[in-house]
Protein backbone atom coordinates (compact mmCIF):
# COMPACT_ATOMS: atom_id res chain seq x y z
CA UNK A 1 0.00 0.00 0.00
CA UNK A 2 2.84 2.42 1.07
CA UNK A 3 4.57 2.17 -2.51
CA UNK A 4 1.71 3.57 -4.22
CA UNK A 5 2.06 6.70 -3.26
CA UNK A 6 5.49 7.32 -5.43
CA UNK A 7 2.98 6.48 -8.07
CA UNK A 8 5.54 4.22 -10.00
CA UNK A 9 4.80 1.15 -8.07
CA UNK A 10 8.09 0.60 -6.96
CA UNK A 11 9.44 1.64 -3.72
CA UNK A 12 11.86 4.44 -3.44
CA UNK A 13 14.27 4.31 -1.08
CA UNK A 14 13.24 7.85 0.30
CA UNK A 15 10.10 6.24 0.93
CA UNK A 16 11.96 3.28 3.12
CA UNK A 17 13.05 5.64 5.68
CA UNK A 18 11.48 5.96 8.94
CA UNK A 19 8.82 8.96 8.89
CA UNK A 20 9.76 11.64 11.62
CA UNK A 21 6.73 12.30 12.42
CA UNK A 22 5.48 8.87 12.97
CA UNK A 23 7.65 7.23 14.27
CA UNK A 24 7.55 10.02 17.49
CA UNK A 25 3.51 9.57 17.62
CA UNK A 26 4.03 5.68 17.94
CA UNK A 27 6.28 6.48 20.85
CA UNK A 28 3.38 8.48 22.46
CA UNK A 29 0.78 6.01 21.77
CA UNK A 30 3.44 3.19 23.20
CA UNK A 31 4.38 5.65 26.07
CA UNK A 32 0.38 6.17 27.21
CA UNK A 33 -0.53 2.58 26.79
CA UNK A 34 2.02 1.79 29.12
CA UNK A 35 1.03 4.51 31.49
CA UNK A 36 -2.43 2.82 31.37
CA UNK A 37 -0.90 -0.50 32.52
CA UNK A 38 1.13 1.04 35.49
CA UNK A 39 -2.30 2.60 36.84
CA UNK A 40 -3.95 -0.86 37.76
CA UNK A 41 -0.07 -1.82 39.21
CA UNK A 42 0.09 0.98 41.17
CA UNK A 43 -3.12 1.40 42.92
CA UNK A 44 -2.73 -1.96 44.02
CA UNK A 45 0.28 -1.48 45.47
CA UNK A 46 -1.14 1.61 47.26
CA UNK A 47 -4.23 -0.22 48.76
CA UNK A 48 -1.42 -3.21 49.84
CA UNK A 49 0.74 -0.58 51.27
CA UNK A 50 -2.32 1.43 53.28
CA UNK A 51 -3.53 -2.16 54.21
CA UNK A 52 -0.14 -3.56 55.19
CA UNK A 53 0.76 -0.22 57.55
CA UNK A 54 -2.46 -0.25 59.36
CA UNK A 55 -2.83 -3.90 60.02
CA UNK A 56 1.11 -3.45 61.25
CA UNK A 57 -0.17 -0.40 63.46
CA UNK A 58 -3.26 -2.61 64.85
CA UNK A 59 -0.51 -6.06 65.73
CA UNK A 60 1.41 -3.68 67.70
CA UNK A 61 -1.82 -3.08 70.10
CA UNK A 62 -3.24 -6.21 69.55
CA UNK A 63 -1.42 -9.67 69.58
CA UNK A 64 -1.73 -12.00 66.53
CA UNK A 65 -2.47 -14.94 68.85
CA UNK A 66 -5.46 -12.93 70.24
CA UNK A 67 -7.03 -11.94 66.95
CA UNK A 68 -6.88 -15.72 65.59
CA UNK A 69 -8.01 -17.67 69.02
CA UNK A 70 -10.34 -14.81 71.04
CA UNK A 71 -13.89 -16.04 70.17
CA UNK A 72 -15.51 -12.91 70.79
CA UNK A 73 -15.46 -9.68 68.60
CA UNK A 74 -16.13 -6.59 70.48
CA UNK A 75 -13.75 -3.84 69.85
CA UNK A 76 -16.71 -1.08 69.66
CA UNK A 77 -17.49 -2.11 73.69
CA UNK A 78 -15.94 -0.83 76.35
CA UNK A 79 -14.64 -5.17 77.27
CA UNK A 80 -12.66 -5.25 73.69
CA UNK A 81 -12.03 -8.31 72.19
CA UNK A 82 -10.50 -8.81 68.64
CA UNK A 83 -10.94 -12.25 67.61
CA UNK A 84 -11.66 -12.27 63.63
CA UNK A 85 -13.49 -15.53 63.92
CA UNK A 86 -17.24 -14.81 64.44
CA UNK A 87 -16.71 -12.38 61.56
CA UNK A 88 -15.55 -14.88 59.37
CA UNK A 89 -18.25 -16.90 60.43
CA UNK A 90 -20.56 -14.51 59.09
CA UNK A 91 -18.93 -14.19 56.03
CA UNK A 92 -18.88 -18.00 55.29
CA UNK A 93 -22.08 -19.06 56.71
CA UNK A 94 -24.00 -16.09 54.60
CA UNK A 95 -21.62 -17.30 51.26
CA UNK A 96 -22.34 -20.84 51.86
CA UNK A 97 -25.75 -20.34 51.42
CA UNK A 98 -25.53 -18.28 48.68
CA UNK A 99 -23.26 -20.76 46.65
CA UNK A 100 -25.88 -23.86 47.94
CA UNK A 101 -28.40 -21.63 45.85
CA UNK A 102 -26.53 -20.36 42.75
CA UNK A 103 -24.98 -23.10 41.94
CA UNK A 104 -27.48 -25.54 41.34
CA UNK A 105 -29.86 -23.52 39.49
CA UNK A 106 -27.01 -21.28 37.98
CA UNK A 107 -25.15 -24.67 36.57
CA UNK A 108 -28.59 -26.09 35.72
CA UNK A 109 -29.16 -22.87 33.73
CA UNK A 110 -26.32 -22.90 32.02
CA UNK A 111 -27.00 -26.66 30.98
CA UNK A 112 -30.34 -26.03 30.09
CA UNK A 113 -29.31 -22.52 27.81
CA UNK A 114 -26.22 -24.58 26.06
CA UNK A 115 -27.51 -27.88 25.61
CA UNK A 116 -31.26 -27.94 25.46
CA UNK A 117 -33.24 -24.75 25.00
CA UNK A 118 -34.51 -23.84 21.52
CA UNK A 119 -33.01 -20.26 20.27
CA UNK A 120 -36.60 -18.62 21.07
CA UNK A 121 -36.26 -19.64 24.44
CA UNK A 122 -32.70 -18.51 24.56
CA UNK A 123 -33.34 -15.55 23.58
CA UNK A 124 -36.13 -14.59 26.05
CA UNK A 125 -33.89 -16.44 28.96
CA UNK A 126 -30.67 -14.77 28.26
CA UNK A 127 -31.66 -11.04 28.76
CA UNK A 128 -34.12 -12.15 31.88
CA UNK A 129 -30.97 -13.32 33.60
CA UNK A 130 -28.85 -10.57 32.87
CA UNK A 131 -31.51 -8.34 34.03
CA UNK A 132 -31.14 -10.52 37.37
CA UNK A 133 -27.40 -9.81 37.53
CA UNK A 134 -27.78 -5.74 37.18
CA UNK A 135 -30.32 -5.26 40.24
CA UNK A 136 -28.65 -2.71 42.12
CA UNK A 137 -27.74 -4.75 45.42
CA UNK A 138 -29.16 -2.28 47.57
CA UNK A 139 -32.91 -3.05 46.39
CA UNK A 140 -31.87 -7.03 46.88
CA UNK A 141 -30.51 -5.63 50.38
CA UNK A 142 -34.07 -4.55 51.34
CA UNK A 143 -35.66 -7.23 49.29
CA UNK A 144 -34.77 -9.71 51.95
CA UNK A 145 -35.34 -7.43 54.64
CA UNK A 146 -38.64 -6.48 53.89
CA UNK A 147 -40.15 -9.46 52.04
CA UNK A 148 -38.03 -12.48 51.83
CA UNK A 149 -37.53 -12.69 55.80
CA UNK A 150 -41.54 -11.98 56.71
CA UNK A 151 -41.80 -14.69 54.10
CA UNK A 152 -39.67 -17.24 55.75
CA UNK A 153 -40.40 -16.34 59.14
CA UNK A 154 -43.91 -17.76 58.14
CA UNK A 155 -42.12 -21.28 57.87
CA UNK A 156 -39.60 -20.97 59.91
CA UNK A 157 -40.78 -19.53 63.41
CA UNK A 158 -37.78 -19.15 65.13
CA UNK A 159 -35.96 -16.67 62.24
CA UNK A 160 -34.79 -13.63 63.74
CA UNK A 161 -35.30 -10.29 62.15
CA UNK A 162 -32.21 -9.98 61.04
CA UNK A 163 -30.37 -13.84 60.21
CA UNK A 164 -27.99 -15.25 57.77
CA UNK A 165 -30.73 -17.17 55.56
CA UNK A 166 -32.32 -14.52 53.74
CA UNK A 167 -29.55 -12.48 52.83
CA UNK A 168 -27.53 -15.89 51.67
CA UNK A 169 -30.72 -16.72 49.41
CA UNK A 170 -30.60 -13.17 48.08
CA UNK A 171 -26.78 -13.13 47.16
CA UNK A 172 -27.71 -16.46 45.31
CA UNK A 173 -29.68 -15.39 43.25
CA UNK A 174 -27.19 -12.19 42.71
CA UNK A 175 -24.70 -14.42 41.48
CA UNK A 176 -26.10 -16.74 40.52
CA UNK A 177 -26.27 -15.03 36.34
CA UNK A 178 -22.76 -14.81 37.00
CA UNK A 179 -22.30 -18.89 37.40
CA UNK A 180 -24.70 -19.25 34.84
CA UNK A 181 -23.40 -17.57 32.04
CA UNK A 182 -19.52 -18.07 33.14
CA UNK A 183 -20.75 -21.89 32.99
CA UNK A 184 -22.42 -21.45 29.79
CA UNK A 185 -19.08 -20.00 28.18
CA UNK A 186 -17.09 -23.22 29.39
CA UNK A 187 -19.81 -25.70 28.26
CA UNK A 188 -19.95 -23.57 24.70
CA UNK A 189 -16.47 -24.04 24.40
CA UNK A 190 -16.31 -27.75 24.47
CA UNK A 191 -15.59 -28.56 20.96
CA UNK A 192 -18.63 -30.10 19.06
CA UNK A 193 -16.13 -33.08 18.04
CA UNK A 194 -16.49 -33.84 21.81
CA UNK A 195 -20.17 -34.69 21.60
CA UNK A 196 -20.14 -36.20 18.35
CA UNK A 197 -17.57 -38.85 19.77
CA UNK A 198 -20.29 -39.75 22.51
CA UNK A 199 -23.26 -39.64 19.85
CA UNK A 200 -20.89 -42.08 17.09
CA UNK A 201 -20.73 -44.03 20.22
CA UNK A 202 -24.38 -44.78 21.06
CA UNK A 203 -24.80 -42.46 23.91
CA UNK A 204 -27.52 -40.46 24.50
CA UNK A 205 -28.11 -37.19 25.16
CA UNK A 206 -28.45 -36.84 28.53
CA UNK A 207 -25.00 -39.42 28.59
CA UNK A 208 -23.51 -37.19 26.76
CA UNK A 209 -24.18 -33.94 28.43
CA UNK A 210 -23.52 -35.19 31.81
CA UNK A 211 -20.83 -37.58 31.01
CA UNK A 212 -18.57 -35.79 28.38
CA UNK A 213 -19.68 -32.04 28.04
CA UNK A 214 -19.64 -31.33 31.68
CA UNK A 215 -16.47 -33.15 32.73
CA UNK A 216 -14.19 -31.41 29.45
CA UNK A 217 -16.05 -27.71 30.82
CA UNK A 218 -15.22 -28.57 34.53
CA UNK A 219 -12.11 -26.11 34.53
CA UNK A 220 -14.35 -23.11 33.16
CA UNK A 221 -16.88 -24.21 35.38
CA UNK A 222 -14.96 -24.66 38.59
CA UNK A 223 -13.46 -21.19 37.63
CA UNK A 224 -17.00 -19.56 37.45
CA UNK A 225 -18.26 -20.84 40.94
CA UNK A 226 -14.63 -19.69 42.97
CA UNK A 227 -15.11 -16.30 40.84
CA UNK A 228 -18.67 -16.34 42.29
CA UNK A 229 -18.09 -17.18 46.21
CA UNK A 230 -15.12 -14.45 45.92
CA UNK A 231 -18.27 -12.17 44.87
CA UNK A 232 -20.41 -13.18 47.55
CA UNK A 233 -17.79 -13.03 50.05
CA UNK A 234 -17.03 -9.59 49.10
CA UNK A 235 -20.91 -8.67 48.82
CA UNK A 236 -21.49 -5.90 51.60
CA UNK A 237 -25.00 -3.93 50.75
CA UNK A 238 -27.64 -7.29 51.37
CA UNK A 239 -25.90 -8.10 53.87
CA UNK A 240 -25.28 -5.48 55.75
CA UNK A 241 -28.92 -4.39 55.69
CA UNK A 242 -30.73 -7.92 56.09
CA UNK A 243 -28.24 -10.00 58.52
CA UNK A 244 -28.03 -7.52 60.95
CA UNK A 245 -24.71 -6.13 62.71
CA UNK A 246 -24.15 -8.79 65.79
CA UNK A 247 -20.46 -10.48 65.13
CA UNK A 248 -21.83 -14.39 66.19
CA UNK A 249 -19.86 -17.27 66.30
CA UNK A 250 -22.39 -19.68 64.62
CA UNK A 251 -23.61 -21.99 61.34
CA UNK A 252 -26.66 -21.23 62.21
CA UNK A 253 -28.47 -19.72 59.25
CA UNK A 254 -31.45 -18.47 61.53
CA UNK A 255 -29.45 -16.24 64.17
CA UNK A 256 -28.15 -12.67 63.35
CA UNK A 257 -24.90 -12.63 61.99
CA UNK A 258 -22.36 -10.22 61.07
CA UNK A 259 -19.97 -10.38 57.70
CA UNK A 260 -16.54 -8.79 57.80
CA UNK A 261 -18.19 -6.11 55.37
CA UNK A 262 -20.39 -5.37 57.29
CA UNK A 263 -18.26 -4.45 59.89
CA UNK A 264 -16.47 -2.19 57.29
CA UNK A 265 -19.42 -0.37 56.84
CA UNK A 266 -20.33 0.14 60.81
CA UNK A 267 -16.88 1.42 61.31
CA UNK A 268 -16.58 3.64 58.07
CA UNK A 269 -20.60 5.09 58.62
CA UNK A 270 -19.47 5.84 62.57
CA UNK A 271 -17.60 8.58 64.13
CA UNK A 272 -14.65 6.67 65.20
CA UNK A 273 -11.61 8.73 65.53
CA UNK A 274 -8.56 8.25 62.96
CA UNK A 275 -6.00 6.49 64.94
CA UNK A 276 -7.95 4.32 67.28
CA UNK A 277 -7.40 1.19 67.67
CA UNK A 278 -11.39 0.85 66.34
CA UNK A 279 -10.23 2.71 63.53
CA UNK A 280 -7.28 0.10 62.75
CA UNK A 281 -9.88 -2.53 63.28
CA UNK A 282 -11.37 -1.74 59.75
CA UNK A 283 -8.10 -2.14 58.03
CA UNK A 284 -6.88 -5.11 59.73
CA UNK A 285 -10.80 -6.53 58.64
CA UNK A 286 -9.50 -5.64 55.04
CA UNK A 287 -6.57 -7.49 55.09
CA UNK A 288 -8.15 -10.56 56.35
CA UNK A 289 -11.35 -9.82 53.17
CA UNK A 290 -8.18 -9.57 51.15
CA UNK A 291 -6.05 -12.53 52.07
CA UNK A 292 -9.62 -14.55 51.52
CA UNK A 293 -10.45 -13.45 48.17
CA UNK A 294 -6.72 -13.45 47.22
CA UNK A 295 -6.73 -17.28 47.94
CA UNK A 296 -9.69 -18.19 46.74
CA UNK A 297 -8.47 -16.71 43.51
CA UNK A 298 -4.83 -18.13 43.50
CA UNK A 299 -6.98 -21.12 44.11
CA UNK A 300 -9.41 -21.01 40.80
CA UNK A 301 -5.98 -19.94 39.10
CA UNK A 302 -4.35 -23.51 40.55
CA UNK A 303 -7.56 -25.12 39.28
CA UNK A 304 -7.86 -24.35 35.79
CA UNK A 305 -4.20 -24.31 34.93
CA UNK A 306 -4.35 -28.00 36.51
CA UNK A 307 -7.29 -28.98 34.20
CA UNK A 308 -6.00 -26.96 31.44
CA UNK A 309 -2.68 -29.48 31.48
CA UNK A 310 -4.47 -32.29 31.38
CA UNK A 311 -6.53 -31.56 27.96
CA UNK B 1 -15.28 -25.79 -8.52
CA UNK B 2 -17.53 -25.38 -11.59
CA UNK B 3 -16.70 -28.34 -14.06
CA UNK B 4 -17.68 -27.39 -17.97
CA UNK B 5 -20.69 -29.61 -18.47
CA UNK B 6 -19.69 -32.60 -20.34
CA UNK B 7 -22.32 -33.64 -22.85
CA UNK B 8 -21.34 -37.28 -21.86
CA UNK B 9 -21.57 -38.32 -18.10
CA UNK B 10 -24.24 -35.48 -17.45
CA UNK B 11 -26.76 -38.52 -15.82
CA UNK B 12 -25.39 -39.56 -12.43
CA UNK B 13 -24.52 -43.16 -11.94
CA UNK B 14 -27.09 -45.45 -10.62
CA UNK B 15 -26.43 -49.14 -9.61
CA UNK B 16 -27.94 -50.66 -12.51
CA UNK B 17 -28.79 -54.46 -11.39
CA UNK B 18 -29.71 -53.12 -7.89
CA UNK B 19 -31.93 -56.34 -7.10
CA UNK B 20 -27.81 -58.43 -7.92
CA UNK B 21 -25.96 -55.82 -6.07
CA UNK B 22 -27.60 -56.20 -2.73
CA UNK B 23 -27.75 -60.04 -2.07
CA UNK B 24 -24.28 -59.46 -0.43
CA UNK B 25 -25.13 -55.89 0.83
CA UNK B 26 -24.67 -55.14 4.27
CA UNK B 27 -25.50 -51.44 3.54
CA UNK B 28 -28.32 -50.45 0.91
CA UNK B 29 -28.66 -47.06 0.29
CA UNK B 30 -31.71 -45.83 -1.68
CA UNK B 31 -32.61 -42.96 -3.05
CA UNK B 32 -30.78 -41.20 -0.45
CA UNK B 33 -30.92 -37.11 -0.64
CA UNK B 34 -29.71 -34.73 2.39
CA UNK B 35 -29.96 -31.35 2.97
CA UNK B 36 -28.56 -28.71 5.26
CA UNK B 37 -30.85 -25.99 5.22
CA UNK B 38 -31.63 -25.25 2.17
CA UNK B 39 -28.51 -26.61 0.64
CA UNK B 40 -28.59 -30.01 -1.16
CA UNK B 41 -25.82 -31.81 -0.41
CA UNK B 42 -26.22 -35.35 -1.64
CA UNK B 43 -28.79 -36.35 -4.65
CA UNK B 44 -30.78 -39.37 -5.03
CA UNK B 45 -27.52 -41.88 -4.05
CA UNK B 46 -28.36 -45.50 -4.07
CA UNK B 47 -25.81 -47.83 -4.00
CA UNK B 48 -24.92 -51.24 -2.20
CA UNK B 49 -22.25 -51.96 0.17
CA UNK B 50 -20.63 -55.42 0.42
CA UNK B 51 -20.09 -56.62 3.87
CA UNK B 52 -16.27 -57.05 4.92
CA UNK B 53 -15.05 -55.09 2.42
CA UNK B 54 -13.69 -51.88 2.40
CA UNK B 55 -15.27 -49.58 0.57
CA UNK B 56 -13.66 -45.99 -0.35
CA UNK B 57 -15.74 -43.00 -1.11
CA UNK B 58 -13.70 -40.42 -3.16
CA UNK B 59 -14.32 -36.67 -4.61
CA UNK B 60 -13.21 -33.32 -4.30
CA UNK B 61 -14.40 -31.10 -0.88
CA UNK B 62 -18.10 -29.98 -1.13
CA UNK B 63 -19.16 -33.11 -2.58
CA UNK B 64 -21.30 -34.31 0.07
CA UNK B 65 -19.55 -37.78 0.72
CA UNK B 66 -18.74 -37.01 4.61
CA UNK B 67 -22.59 -36.12 4.64
CA UNK B 68 -23.12 -39.50 2.80
CA UNK B 69 -21.37 -41.45 5.58
CA UNK B 70 -22.91 -39.44 8.24
CA UNK B 71 -26.63 -40.59 6.75
CA UNK B 72 -24.94 -44.17 7.12
CA UNK B 73 -25.41 -44.11 11.03
CA UNK B 74 -27.51 -41.36 11.70
CA UNK B 75 -25.17 -39.09 12.52
CA UNK B 76 -26.40 -36.32 9.90
CA UNK B 77 -29.21 -35.25 12.00
CA UNK B 78 -27.41 -33.76 14.93
CA UNK B 79 -26.75 -31.29 13.05
CA UNK B 80 -29.57 -28.14 13.69
CA UNK B 81 -30.99 -27.85 10.00
CA UNK B 82 -29.94 -30.73 8.63
CA UNK B 83 -32.33 -33.13 7.10
CA UNK B 84 -32.45 -36.58 4.82
CA UNK B 85 -34.53 -38.46 2.74
CA UNK B 86 -34.51 -42.06 1.25
CA UNK B 87 -33.65 -45.10 2.82
CA UNK B 88 -30.77 -47.03 4.19
CA UNK B 89 -31.36 -50.80 5.03
CA UNK B 90 -28.83 -52.36 7.44
CA UNK B 91 -28.91 -56.08 6.90
CA UNK B 92 -32.56 -55.35 5.22
CA UNK B 93 -33.87 -53.08 8.31
CA UNK B 94 -34.68 -49.77 7.27
CA UNK B 95 -32.58 -47.63 10.04
CA UNK B 96 -34.49 -44.85 9.70
CA UNK B 97 -38.30 -46.29 10.08
CA UNK B 98 -40.14 -44.96 12.97
CA UNK B 99 -39.71 -47.33 15.28
CA UNK B 100 -35.54 -47.28 14.99
CA UNK B 101 -33.56 -45.59 17.89
CA UNK B 102 -31.18 -43.82 16.38
CA UNK B 103 -28.75 -44.55 19.20
CA UNK B 104 -28.84 -48.50 18.61
CA UNK B 105 -27.97 -47.60 14.78
CA UNK B 106 -24.81 -46.09 15.97
CA UNK B 107 -24.29 -48.54 18.49
CA UNK B 108 -24.03 -51.56 15.46
CA UNK B 109 -22.28 -48.86 13.22
CA UNK B 110 -19.34 -46.95 14.76
CA UNK B 111 -18.16 -43.61 13.32
CA UNK B 112 -14.24 -42.52 13.11
CA UNK B 113 -13.50 -38.92 12.70
CA UNK B 114 -11.30 -36.32 10.99
CA UNK B 115 -9.93 -35.18 14.19
CA UNK B 116 -8.93 -37.73 16.34
CA UNK B 117 -11.50 -36.58 19.55
CA UNK B 118 -10.78 -38.78 22.97
CA UNK B 119 -12.07 -37.73 25.80
CA UNK B 120 -9.70 -35.56 27.56
CA UNK B 121 -10.64 -35.83 31.08
CA UNK B 122 -10.47 -39.45 30.26
CA UNK B 123 -7.59 -41.93 31.12
CA UNK B 124 -6.61 -43.97 27.90
CA UNK B 125 -8.40 -47.15 29.50
CA UNK B 126 -11.56 -45.19 30.29
CA UNK B 127 -11.43 -43.93 26.89
CA UNK B 128 -11.98 -47.66 25.69
CA UNK B 129 -14.20 -48.03 27.60
CA UNK B 130 -16.63 -45.00 27.18
CA UNK B 131 -19.11 -46.82 24.84
CA UNK B 132 -20.27 -48.90 27.05
CA UNK B 133 -19.81 -46.22 30.50
CA UNK B 134 -21.90 -43.81 28.18
CA UNK B 135 -24.40 -46.33 27.56
CA UNK B 136 -24.89 -46.96 31.37
CA UNK B 137 -22.94 -50.48 30.72
CA UNK B 138 -20.89 -51.12 34.01
CA UNK B 139 -18.40 -54.15 33.06
CA UNK B 140 -17.01 -55.85 35.35
CA UNK B 141 -13.34 -55.25 36.55
CA UNK B 142 -11.98 -58.27 34.59
CA UNK B 143 -14.08 -58.38 32.00
CA UNK B 144 -13.06 -55.00 31.31
CA UNK B 145 -9.26 -55.37 31.35
CA UNK B 146 -10.07 -57.72 28.78
CA UNK B 147 -12.10 -55.90 26.51
CA UNK B 148 -9.62 -52.99 26.87
CA UNK B 149 -6.85 -54.89 25.80
CA UNK B 150 -8.38 -56.94 22.90
CA UNK B 151 -10.21 -53.25 21.40
CA UNK B 152 -7.00 -51.75 21.99
CA UNK B 153 -5.27 -55.02 20.59
CA UNK B 154 -7.56 -54.75 17.88
CA UNK B 155 -6.26 -51.09 17.03
CA UNK B 156 -2.80 -52.19 16.55
CA UNK B 157 -1.91 -49.93 19.89
CA UNK B 158 -1.73 -52.11 22.96
CA UNK B 159 2.11 -52.74 22.76
CA UNK B 160 2.62 -48.94 22.89
CA UNK B 161 0.14 -47.83 25.71
CA UNK B 162 -0.31 -50.78 28.07
CA UNK B 163 2.35 -49.53 30.58
CA UNK B 164 0.23 -46.39 30.60
CA UNK B 165 -3.73 -47.27 29.99
CA UNK B 166 -4.19 -44.79 33.41
CA UNK B 167 -2.77 -41.81 31.60
CA UNK B 168 -5.10 -39.26 29.76
CA UNK B 169 -5.76 -40.18 25.95
CA UNK B 170 -4.84 -36.68 25.20
CA UNK B 171 -1.39 -37.51 25.76
CA UNK B 172 -0.73 -39.83 23.25
CA UNK B 173 0.43 -38.38 19.87
CA UNK B 174 -2.24 -37.41 16.72
CA UNK B 175 -1.70 -41.03 15.71
CA UNK B 176 -1.98 -43.16 18.67
CA UNK B 177 -5.13 -40.85 19.31
CA UNK B 178 -6.91 -41.72 16.50
CA UNK B 179 -5.92 -45.27 17.37
CA UNK B 180 -7.25 -44.87 20.59
CA UNK B 181 -10.62 -43.73 18.79
CA UNK B 182 -10.41 -46.69 16.72
CA UNK B 183 -10.31 -49.01 19.69
CA UNK B 184 -13.27 -46.99 21.02
CA UNK B 185 -15.67 -47.82 18.33
CA UNK B 186 -14.25 -51.24 18.35
CA UNK B 187 -14.61 -51.78 22.22
CA UNK B 188 -18.98 -51.30 21.23
CA UNK B 189 -18.36 -54.22 18.85
CA UNK B 190 -20.05 -52.43 16.08
CA UNK B 191 -20.08 -54.64 12.66
CA UNK B 192 -19.52 -51.56 10.30
CA UNK B 193 -16.87 -48.71 10.71
CA UNK B 194 -17.13 -45.67 9.11
CA UNK B 195 -14.09 -43.72 8.79
CA UNK B 196 -14.38 -39.91 7.83
CA UNK B 197 -11.14 -39.03 6.34
CA UNK B 198 -9.28 -40.59 9.31
CA UNK B 199 -5.84 -39.80 8.22
CA UNK B 200 -6.16 -36.04 7.37
CA UNK B 201 -5.09 -35.16 10.44
CA UNK B 202 -1.82 -37.64 10.37
CA UNK B 203 1.78 -37.61 9.12
CA UNK B 204 2.64 -40.42 6.57
CA UNK B 205 3.61 -42.70 9.36
CA UNK B 206 0.98 -42.81 11.60
CA UNK B 207 -1.18 -42.43 8.19
CA UNK B 208 0.94 -45.99 6.65
CA UNK B 209 -0.30 -47.41 10.56
CA UNK B 210 -3.69 -46.76 10.09
CA UNK B 211 -4.30 -48.17 7.00
CA UNK B 212 -2.16 -51.73 7.71
CA UNK B 213 -4.67 -51.87 10.63
CA UNK B 214 -7.59 -51.49 8.08
CA UNK B 215 -6.74 -54.23 6.03
CA UNK B 216 -6.91 -56.45 9.31
CA UNK B 217 -9.47 -54.96 10.40
CA UNK B 218 -11.71 -56.08 7.22
CA UNK B 219 -11.86 -59.28 8.12
CA UNK B 220 -14.02 -59.27 10.83
CA UNK B 221 -15.85 -55.57 9.73
CA UNK B 222 -17.48 -53.59 6.94
CA UNK B 223 -15.57 -50.68 6.42
CA UNK B 224 -16.46 -47.14 4.78
CA UNK B 225 -13.74 -44.97 4.28
CA UNK B 226 -14.05 -41.13 3.26
CA UNK B 227 -10.94 -40.04 1.84
CA UNK B 228 -9.42 -36.83 -0.05
CA UNK B 229 -6.30 -38.86 -1.00
CA UNK B 230 -7.05 -41.18 -4.02
CA UNK B 231 -3.88 -42.99 -3.68
CA UNK B 232 -5.37 -44.13 -0.01
CA UNK B 233 -8.52 -44.72 -1.68
CA UNK B 234 -6.54 -47.26 -4.01
CA UNK B 235 -4.59 -48.87 -1.67
CA UNK B 236 -6.70 -49.73 0.92
CA UNK B 237 -9.98 -50.31 -0.53
CA UNK B 238 -12.27 -53.11 -2.63
CA UNK B 239 -14.51 -50.61 -3.71
CA UNK B 240 -14.81 -47.05 -4.53
CA UNK B 241 -17.66 -44.99 -4.94
CA UNK B 242 -16.87 -41.40 -6.67
CA UNK B 243 -18.89 -38.37 -5.90
CA UNK B 244 -18.82 -34.90 -7.45
CA UNK B 245 -21.53 -32.38 -6.28
CA UNK B 246 -23.80 -34.79 -4.41
CA UNK B 247 -24.36 -36.99 -7.16
CA UNK B 248 -22.63 -40.46 -7.18
CA UNK B 249 -21.04 -40.31 -9.98
CA UNK B 250 -19.60 -43.93 -10.38
CA UNK B 251 -19.42 -47.13 -7.81
CA UNK B 252 -17.85 -49.96 -9.25
CA UNK B 253 -14.26 -51.82 -7.95
CA UNK B 254 -11.65 -50.19 -7.08
CA UNK B 255 -9.40 -51.58 -9.56
CA UNK B 256 -11.85 -50.87 -12.39
CA UNK B 257 -12.35 -47.18 -11.25
CA UNK B 258 -8.50 -46.61 -11.18
CA UNK B 259 -7.90 -48.68 -13.89
CA UNK B 260 -10.74 -47.60 -16.41
CA UNK B 261 -13.29 -45.52 -15.23
CA UNK B 262 -16.46 -45.45 -17.37
CA UNK B 263 -17.59 -41.73 -16.71
CA UNK B 264 -15.47 -38.98 -18.42
CA UNK B 265 -15.55 -36.72 -14.76
CA UNK B 266 -14.17 -39.97 -12.55
CA UNK B 267 -11.23 -40.04 -15.01
CA UNK B 268 -10.33 -36.56 -14.50
CA UNK B 269 -10.60 -36.85 -11.32
CA UNK B 270 -8.27 -39.61 -11.24
CA UNK B 271 -5.49 -38.08 -13.44
CA UNK B 272 -6.24 -34.76 -11.08
CA UNK B 273 -7.34 -33.01 -13.91
CA UNK B 274 -9.54 -30.83 -10.91
CA UNK B 275 -10.30 -31.40 -7.63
Amino acid sequence: MGGETTGRGRLDVADMRRRVGAHARERVIELLLTACGVVSIVTTVAILGVLVFETASFFAEVSLAEFLLDTRWTPLFVDKHFGIWPLVAGTVLTSAIAIGVALPFGLLAAIYLSEFATPRARSLLKPALEVLAGVPTIVYGYFALVVLTPLLQRFIPDLAGFNALSPGIIMGIMIMPMICSLSEDAIFAVPESMREGAYALGAGKLQTVFRVVLPTAFSGIAASVILAISRAVGETMIVAIAAGQQPNLTANPRESVETMTTYMVQIGLGDTPTGTIEYKTLFVVGASLFVMTFAINLLSQRLSRRFREGR
Amino acid sequence: MMVPDLAEGRRPYRATQPAAAEVNAKLSVQNLDAWYGATHVVKKVSMAIPARQITAVIGPSGCGKSTFVRCLNRMHECIPGARMDGRVLLDGVDIYAGDIDPVLVRRRVGMVFQKPNPFPMMSIRDNVLAGLTLTGVRPRGGEADALVERALRGAALWDEVKDSLGKRGVSLSGGQQQRLCIARALAVEPEVLLMDEPCSALDPIATTRIEDLMHSLRETYTIVIVTHNMQQAARVSQKTAFFYTGDLIEFSDTDTIFTSPRNKRTEDYITGKFG
